[in-house]
């Protein structure tokens, strides 16, 4: 039976040379044993064999070849043999990697979450001391003692973080160093000792403040850095003073009475700085930023139309949203609702060019159906985010009267939409000012019974009357 | 007497705590290699640390000053509060993160700090910090600035080219609590900062039409933060007001901080024991609208105050009120639907998906691909595995709710 004996460095592409050889002469896993770092050790028959040369011709999935190259870092001495075992049963059906439900590979997955754990975990951990030589390259050292063998696979992290520094990281298994740019590895070697290091007093002082005592969570703390890398962390020799410490610190805070404020802090409080002033928009800013905004198409929507009319305007109206017509012209109430408030209005002695008109919200909402955009009434996200319109608008204008038509513009301008047909027909007044509320134009057009539609036509000229005479 | 660095650390990280980031993934990949600099950042972050508090330590985190004009009642470096102050200087600022750096204690710096005289005065002191690690230091590893938000445009403009991550924190969950609680604050500033942010950084992605790209800008996004249970507010409005700004910011992360004890407390604000089950909920919660397709209505519907259930993960909880939508069946079910069953996370559904086009799933296979089936079983369907009765079973909530807890005698 061939041992097949993996050196210590670089056991990633050995193992896959030797398995790659192996694979290729047919040689089942039942029939290896593999060494690892014991170059004169043999099996029971005291031979150890050179792998079979490497075939070609063999394919394996990549991602098996990615949980390959973490998994030969492992501590278990088993892990050669399980890597080839689940190979070979690869090389008859290719798609077992897939399938994250076999045992086997289940085994090899948590053997590489393992490794990459103790990586990580190294990546955070190791804590250098500055070795304070002369030279243009500071010189640092630290110890460190993994749990699995990863001070190879990790070094590369190291040297692309502290590029421009030399560095060493000795532990139990290899040592790595750090020179000119340059990686190499040593044996392993006991604790070497590091001189002492300033920094990490302040580092504990670090430690200590940015810990909240009011919060104590000793379990998380440990699930995420275990007691056996405390012994090589500086600041850990902290932890039990500062968890003891906790329960009263945070009591003392509770019960310590309020105190009276120092005397600088009536003087500061008059030199705070004032809120920066914002240069008032005017509505030459408003229509560029509303092309700007209506450059970006969103699917459903159209473009943003805002409100015209006299900027000055005693009278503001508002609508819902502009419709498939407007959307087009770019102008408010040009569509069949707009055409009739202008003959209403025209009856009712209300004269839309002098008053501002325009939408609570500025984009027409839709859904395609054939060649048709069909109306789809705002939701209220889309009325309070296009409030910000119209609440520049009106603080431009600044109105005497606003005629609010329907429940979307109700609920932007007084913050409710219950209620429209008890509260039309009045005013109602708002921080913005007074609101006048009616129903929108679009209603009367949805009516289907004519006799009731001639009603409410009629009660909607009243309100436009009463509307007249308030902004006249 | 001037104080030692030991000193100022000491008083201005004690400062600094009680903000809850400490992420350095998720920026730009760059390295030092070359050796011609310091660091090296991309892909996930490290967490060098942890405190007993359970929070990781992965930046130097530290205040410039805990001096500070405005007067926050929930802040302990508010003026009318008596702690000690102090103030470091830009360069010892550099120092402590280089030095700190070189040892592998930390990531990078997060730099926050007090008002003092003006906003872009102190803006722009940050902003010098951050050049000179950047620039005279070569300093490639992760920088996070807390942003003022009555800076001057200009200045957060700059701030943005050396720092990776930007963050504003709204501080609390409503405009009313913010006037009430931090007066010289103005909830609609904050949010057109964030605005700016936002603009600038999606500016910084765009290419010309020759495929240039402009200079970078805060590659790791921007974040904030939310004070919890310092004001009146449900869990259904912060949750709500999460995902707004999410919505309307682009924000990669909110952070929620369960209002905890400060040295030297206001009267406005009486301290309590910090709700750190009511944090941890909203945390999950979060999880399950930025990963797992929920809306922020629909887990809050579950109780009539609007307030997540403690005992209950939010997602067992809404399960358990959806029950009609269970059991699921794994082999067939759509992945939205996956998402929404308790004990699996998106790495399980994942796996599920990809394992269940070549077989048949059963039991011990879920469990293999790291769900947590006991809290799992009641929901799904497998060919070996129905839960029968237990779905619709009255007792089930009771399975998951810890066991009554005797109330303590004062």
């Amino acid at each position: 039976m061939p041992t097949i004996a993996l050196p210590r460095l670089h056991t990633d592409t050995a193992w896959r040379d030797a398995a790659r050889g192996l694979l290729a002469a047919g040689v089942p896993p039942e029939d290896v044993l593999w060494a690892w770092d014991a170059p004169d050790q043999a099996d029971l028959f005291g031979t150890t064999s050179a792998p079979p040369p490497a075939g070609t011709g063999i394919t394996v999935p990549k991602s098996f070849l990615d949980l390959a190259r973490r998994v030969v870092w492992h501590a278990d001495p088993e892990r050669f043999a399980r890597l080839y075992a689940f190979l070979w049963r690869l090389r008859e059906s290719p798609r077992l990697m897939a399938d994250a439900a076999d045992a086997d590979l289940a085994h090899l997955n948590r053997m590489a979450k393992a490794v990459n754990r103790c990586a990580h975990k190294m990546t955070a951990f190791v804590r250098f001391r500055d070795l304070e030589a002369e030279g243009p390259r500071r010189h640092f050292a630290a110890w460190f003692e993994p749990t699995h063998h990863t001070v190879e696979p990790t070094a590369p992290f190291f040297a692309r973080r502290f590029g421009d520094m030399d560095w060493i990281i000795a532990t139990p298994d290899i040592t790595a160093r750090f020179e000119n740019g340059a990686i190499s590895f040593h044996p392993g070697q006991p604790r070497p000792d590091l001189p002492e290091d300033a920094a990490e007093e302040l580092w504990g002082t670090y430690f200590r403040n940015i810990f909240n005592p009011a919060r104590v969570k000793v379990r998380m703390m440990q699930s995420e850095m275990p007691k056996k890398y405390w012994k090589n962390l500086p600041e850990a020799r902290h932890i039990p003073d500062m968890i003891a410490r906790a329960e009263t610190r945070a009591r003392e805070m509770a019960e310590a009475a309020p105190t009276l404020p120092p005397l600088r802090a009536a003087r500061i409080a008059n030199l705070r700085p004032a809120p920066r002033v914002e240069a008032p928009m005017t509505f030459e800013d408003l229509r560029k930023r509303a092309e700007a905004e209506s450059r970006e198409t969103l699917p459903g929507y159209g473009r943003i139309v805002l409100g015209e009319g006299p900027e000055d305007a005693d009278l503001m109206i508002v609508g819902e949203q502009p419709g498939d017509h407007e959307d087009r012209e770019g102008r408010p109430f040009v569509g069949p609702a707009g055409q009739l408030f202008d003959r209403i209005a025209a009856e009712a002695g209300l004269d839309r060019d002098a008053a501002y008109v325009t939408n609570a919200v500025k984009r027409f909402k839709f859904r395609q159906t054939g060649k048709r955009r069909l109306h789809q009434p705002p939701n209220a996200g889309e009325i309070q985010h296009a409030k910000w319109w119209l609440d520049l608008e009106r603080e431009l204008v600044r109105p005497k009267l606003i005629l609010s038509m329907g429940a979307t513009a109700l609920q932007s301008l007084t913050g409710k939409r219950d209620g429209l047909m008890k509260r039309r027909g009045r005013i109602e007044e708002t921080a913005a000012g007074p609101v006048f509320v009616t129903v929108h134009p679009s209603y009367l057009l949805r009516l289907p019974d004519p006799s009731r539609r001639e009603d409410e036509t009629a009660r909607f000229r009243e309100d436009l009357e009463a509307v007249a005479r308030l902004a006249a | 007497m001037p104080r030692t660095l030991q000193e100022k650390l000491a008083i201005l990280s004690d400062a600094a705590r009680y903000d809850a980031s400490c992420a350095s993934s998720g920026t730009s990949r760059r390295d030092s290699r070359d050796g011609k600099g310091l660091g090296s950042a991309g892909g996930s972050g490290i967490c060098h640390a942890y405190a007993p508090d359970g929070r990781c330590i992965s930046l130097l985190k530290i205040l410039m000053t805990n001096f500070c004009v405005y007067d926050c009642a929930y802040c302990v470096n508010r003026v009318s509060s008596n702690v000690e102050r102090a103030r470091f200087t830009p360069e010892e600022v550099v120092t402590l993160t280089l030095e700190f750096y070189r040892r592998n204690y930390i990531e990078g710096l997060f730099l926050s700090s007090g008002i003092i005289r003006s906003p872009d005065q102190t803006m722009s002191d940050m902003v010098r910090i951050a050049r000179t690690l950047r620039e005279r230091e070569a300093f490639r590893g992760y920088i996070h600035l807390k942003t003022i938000p009555d800076a001057a445009p200009e200045l957060v403009e700059e701030a943005g080219r050396y720092a990776d991550r930007l963050s504003i924190n709204v501080e609390l969950p409503t405009d009313a609590s913010v006037a009430a609680y931090a007066p010289e604050k103005k909830p609609e500033q904050i949010r057109k900062a964030m605005g700016e942010v936002k603009d600038h950084r999606a500016a910084s992605l765009d290419r010309s039409h020759r495929g240039k790209r402009p200079g970078r800008f805060a590659p790791a996004g921007q974040s904030t933060q939310m004070i919890v249970g310092a004001d009146g507010s449900t869990d259904a409005t912060i949750l709500g007001q999460s995902s707004k700004l999410y919505g309307s910011f682009g924000l990669r992360r909110v952070y929620y901080s369960a209002f905890s004890p400060i040295p030297d407390s206001s009267a406005k604000l009486p301290l309590v024991t910090p709700p750190l089950q009511r944090e941890h909920r909203l945390y999950q919660a979060d999880w399950l609208m930025r990963f797992y397709g929920f809306d922020a209505t629909e887990i809050t519907a579950a109780r009539p105050d609007g307030n997540l259930e403690l005992d209950l993960d939010p997602k067992l909880a809404w399960a358990l009120a959806h029950r009609a939508l269970f059991p699921v069946p794994v082999q067939t079910a759509e992945r939205a639907l996956l998402l929404r069953v308790p004990g699996f996370g998106t790495k399980t559904v994942d796996r599920i998906l990809k394992t269940r086009r070549y077989r048949t799933i059963r039991y011990d296979d879920i469990r293999r691909m790291g769900a947590n089936l006991k809290t799992a079983r009641p929901f799904i369907a497998l060919r070996d595995w129905s839960p029968g009765a237990l779905t619709d079973s009255e007792t089930l909530r009771a399975r998951f709710a810890p066991p009554p807890e005797q109330l303590r005698l004062l």
